[in-house]
């Protein structure tokens, strides 16, 4: 609960910083991040070493933007047990085996393995963007790639509502738990009236929001504010990272670079 | 049961993303057309609202364990199968962006797995049905319970059928099925009591909350028809993407799944890469990047290609070139990180 | 200066529940006064400011800002006149940083850009807190959220500053801060609040509801110092009012 409020305020606080990555379009890191995710999903099961120089933008942003590496990795460790849960029967099922520096290896550890480096690189590409960028920066981005005001508005309702009714329902439940000592989780009988209350709550919210609204002009359009252009150095970003991931997808350099050592020595 | 984008394949990840877009779109386009504004700053708290309600632990009565609720029925009950569809696709996308609960190019699957079987399948044809003579008690329950059961249900075999169509995964289908349906028959079994709960209780309680959603809906009455061909239309979308990626490239879906861990051959570029990797056939004693393979290994190699098709031979010798390189590539990642963080705090120390 | 005038007349509303909330309500608020609205909880306070704002509409009676009736029609006008400061800051701030929120009404009116900076800014300025434009709201303190609420009106450049008990959750310093602001706007004003010191300091005019009906109206120090009267509406006379229990001498002596 609290655990998630945390989350948002952190990479809300992040992204408000002035830095190199933090100041870049906001589109322009969509883009890329887009472009990197397309890329890194396009690689086939079984590659392992092909997949590991798009490791290289991660940390790059990573490093650039100066992000807390603890909380990085914890948002990634969170990600990974559904892929983990899907992923863990390429080993039971797939008994080919292969052979590696004289161990034989059954080939479903290997497209186990490249599942769950892609499940790191596509989950930390995605928190970067966010650690960088923010909400209502992404909401503008997305307004310049014509996604409908309504949606964009009520994304941006629902992100800023979180903590207020996150807030709210902490103290329901403190006040459930204090008259429910020794109790794990809601029972049965107050499934409904809990969090019917909470929902009926959020209810008034909304129509006193709604209220707010249109005492300043709302009237079904949400005028976001005009948009920074983007740069010379935004177009820079996302052609040399794309060029960079175009020659990953193309080449296998780990392995021509593993060819050439173990070649020579 | 977000589809994560490491299990996905960029063609099936795309057409799911056009077709939820498209609904998305045609969505937001009813609303505004309705002129039914009001409905947006209810979408965004309830939106909020479902965020913060999936974090109760609801105890599962006899078992000890305990369930969390998904929201999609709740919120076609609640705003209608349009405004529903939006806000649980906002939803998705905050956990996606903030949570890594799914990633952004999944995001498609999990929009359509999550929001459409609720909103446009379910809610129309499963909980209209059981409470089109009237709202009570004994109508909510029912039609909330089995409603979200089978959203669920659909959703749980959307996920199936995008990860072997993805063919990240060696899961056969039908173990697959066998997994997954009957664990999401439990958390769906939660999903609609607590969904039917929590209905039955603002019925009773302010039960004009419930008519204005079902009232103020331009939407309660979506055709079965208008179903059906939303249906066919994104069963079309997507076969033909996917049709349209598999001729495209030669080994089908899978395109590029013979490129294994030691990719046997490197498409040979021209320029400098060749003009390297002939200084390197030269200076290596191990040709063609690869250890000589043993006897044994090539006849599995061989009967690994007659079975599979697209399995070609991996030989040891390109797999330690991939492991080596590979570790060198990670040093050198981890390196550069370094030195730029090494960089950036010297910058702060001297600006301060 | 009539346009600035605010007229009820003959008001009566009651909720969808059939519960009667303003039973028949009349005043004239002129331009420049500063007017308290004071009464027990339930009183109707709150229902009589979204009559006024237009978010309620009255069974029958009317209201007039300046010569204008308030309709459905004449809604998006009035409401440019009129800015109202919601009891829950969370309910106004609804946008992801304040600086949007402070903008959101301008944008609405399609001011252009540049004036709509410079009116956020100078809302910010009056409000105290231009360094907080790029803050989230979630991130401010009761304080700041409430001056952060009242500058989303100010940017509108409302004639008449409406506002449901602004100074109810705060710390003294706080309490203190936003009196000072209400003191410093040169709006006509109308406040609810529970908080009759704050009233007694900052309007002139005070009127008493009871039942939905006006029980009593007139200035602000004869009427919180009339204790039978706020006995009977259920309201207690301002400490500052109160003579002392020790010496029996009051802290104000109200002209
Ligand atoms: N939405 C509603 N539906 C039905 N009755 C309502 C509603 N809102 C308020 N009421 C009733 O109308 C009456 C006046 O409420 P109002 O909120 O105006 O009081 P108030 O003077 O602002 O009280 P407080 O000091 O507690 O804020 C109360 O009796 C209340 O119960
Ligand atoms: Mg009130």
């Amino acid at each position: 609960m609290n655990d998630a409020l945390h989350n948002i305020r952190i990479w809300d606080d992040l992204a408000r910083r002035q830095n190199a990555v933090n100041n870049l379009h906001p589109l322009v890191k969509l883009l890329t991040t887009i472009f990197y995710l397309i890329v890194v999903v396009s690689f086939g099961r079984y590659e392992i070493s092909s997949l590991l120089p798009l490791i290289f933008y991660p940390v790059v942003i990573f490093s650039l933007a100066e992000l807390p590496l603890g909380e990085v990795l914890k948002r990634i460790a969170w990600a990974m047990p559904f892929v983990i849960g899907i992923g863990i029967f390429n080993p039971v099922f797939d008994h080919q085996t292969v052979e590696l520096l004289g161990f034989t290896i059954s080939r479903g550890w290997l497209t186990f393995i490249s599942i769950l480096i892609k499940c790191v690189l596509t989950v930390a590409a995605g928190i970067l963007l966010v650690a960088t960028t923010g909400m209502e920066r992404l909401g503008a981005a997305l307004r310049m790639i014509r996604v409908p005001r309504v949606f964009v508005l009520q994304l941006l309702l629902t992100y800023r509502y979180i903590s207020v009714l996150g807030n709210e329902l902490a103290r329901m439940l403190r006040a459930y738990s204090l008259r429910a000592p020794g109790q794990k989780g809601i029972k049965r009988e107050a499934w409904g009236s809990l969090t019917g209350s909470l929902l009926l709550r959020s209810f008034d919210r909304a129509q006193r929001v709604y209220a707010a609204m249109c005492l300043r002009g709302f009237a079904g359009e949400y005028n976001s504010g005009a948009m920074a252009k983007i740069g010379a150095g935004d177009l820079g970003f996302l052609a040399g990272w794309s060029t960079f991931f175009i020659m990953a997808r193309l080449y296998d350099w780990p392995l021509w670079l593993g060819s050439l050592l173990t070649g020579v020595f | 049961m977000h589809m994560a984008d490491a299990l996905i394949s960029p063609a099936v990840g795309g057409a799911m993303l056009a077709v939820t877009a498209g609904m998305a779109a045609y969505s937001a386009k009813k609303i505004s057309g309705d002129m039914d504004e009001k409905k947006i700053p209810l979408m965004g708290v309830m939106g909020a609202f479902v965020f913060a309600a999936q974090m109760i632990n609801f105890t599962i009565p006899a078992t000890g364990s305990s369930g969390h609720l998904g929201g999609g029925m709740l919120l076609a009950i609640l705003l209608g199968p349009y405004a529903g569809f939006l806000t649980m696709a906002s939803i998705l996308l905050i956990q996606a962006l903030f949570f890594g609960d799914g990633g952004l190019l999944a995001y498609g699957c999990n929009v359509f797995n999550l929001g459409f079987y609720t909103c446009f399948i379910a809610y129309p044809l499963i909980y209209k049905w059981f409470t089109h003579r009237g709202l009570t008690s004994k109508n909510i329950f029912w039609g909330a319970t089995i409603s979200a059961l089978i959203a669920l249900q659909l959703g749980a075999f959307s996920v199936v059928l995008e990860t072997l169509a993805s063919g990240r995964t060696e899961l056969p289908f039908a173990s697959f099925v066998l997994l997954m349906q009957p664990i999401h028959l439990a958390i769906g079994l939660v999903e609609g009591l607590v969904t039917a709960a929590v209905v039955a209780f603002v019925w009773k309680a302010r039960p004009e909350v419930l008519e204005k959603a079902a009232a103020g809906e331009a939407m309660g009455n979506i055709s079965i028809k208008k179903v059906l061909t939303g249906l066919v239309v994104a069963v079309v979308i997507v076969g033909g993407a996917l049709s349209w990626f598999a001729s495209s490239s030669p080994d089908g879906l899978e395109w590029s799944m013979e490129r294994i861990a030691g990719t046997a051959e490197l498409e040979a570029p021209a320029g400098i890469h060749q003009a390297l990797s002939d200084l390197q056939s030269k200076t290596a004693f191990m040709p063609d990047y690869g250890f000589k393979a043993s006897e044994e290994e090539i006849v599995e190699a061989a009967a690994a290609e007659e079975a599979a098709g697209t399995w070609p031979a991996v030989d040891a010798g390109t797999s330690v070139a991939g492991l080596v390189g590979g570790a060198l590539t990670l040093i050198m990642a981890a390196l550069i990180g370094y030195v730029i963080s090494l960089s950036k705090k010297k910058g702060s120390r001297a600006a301060a | 200066m009539s346009h600035h005038k605010v007229e009820v007349s003959n008001l009566h509303f009651s909720y969808p529940d059939g519960h009667q909330a303003i039973r028949g309500m009349s005043f004239t608020i002129f331009h420049g006064e500063s007017v308290g609205v004071i009464g027990a909880n339930g009183a109707g306070k709150s229902t009589l400011l979204m009559l006024l704002m237009g978010i309620l509409f009255p069974d029958s009676g009317e209201i007039l800002v300046g010569d204008t009736r308030l309709t459905k029609k004449t809604l998006p006008m009035i409401r440019q006149r009129l800015g109202m400061v919601f009891q829950d800051p969370d309910d106004q701030l609804f946008m992801t940083t304040v600086g949007d929120d402070v903008a959101f009404g301008p944008r609405n009116y399609q001011l252009d850009e540049a004036e709509v900076e410079s009116r956020v800014i100078e809302a910010l300025t009056q409000v105290g807190i231009p360094h907080l434009k790029d803050r989230a709201p979630f991130k401010l303190s009761g304080g700041e959220k409430r001056a952060a609420a009242i500058a989303t009106v100010l940017s509108m450049r409302p004639d008449i500053l409406i506002m449901d008990e602004p100074t109810s959750f705060l710390d003294p310093q706080s309490r203190r801060r936003v009196m000072g602001l209400l003191k410093s706007f040169e709006h006509t004003k109308i406040i609810t609040s529970h908080d009759l010191d704050m009233v007694l300091e900052t309007c002139r005019r005070v009127i008493v509801i009871k039942d939905g009906l006006v029980a009593a109206d007139g200035p602000a120090g004869e009427i919180l110092k009339n204790q039978p009267l706020l006995d009977g509406c259920g309201l207690e006379m301002p400490l500052s009012l109160q003579s002392c229990p020790n010496c029996g001498a009051s802290k104000y002596e109200v002209e």
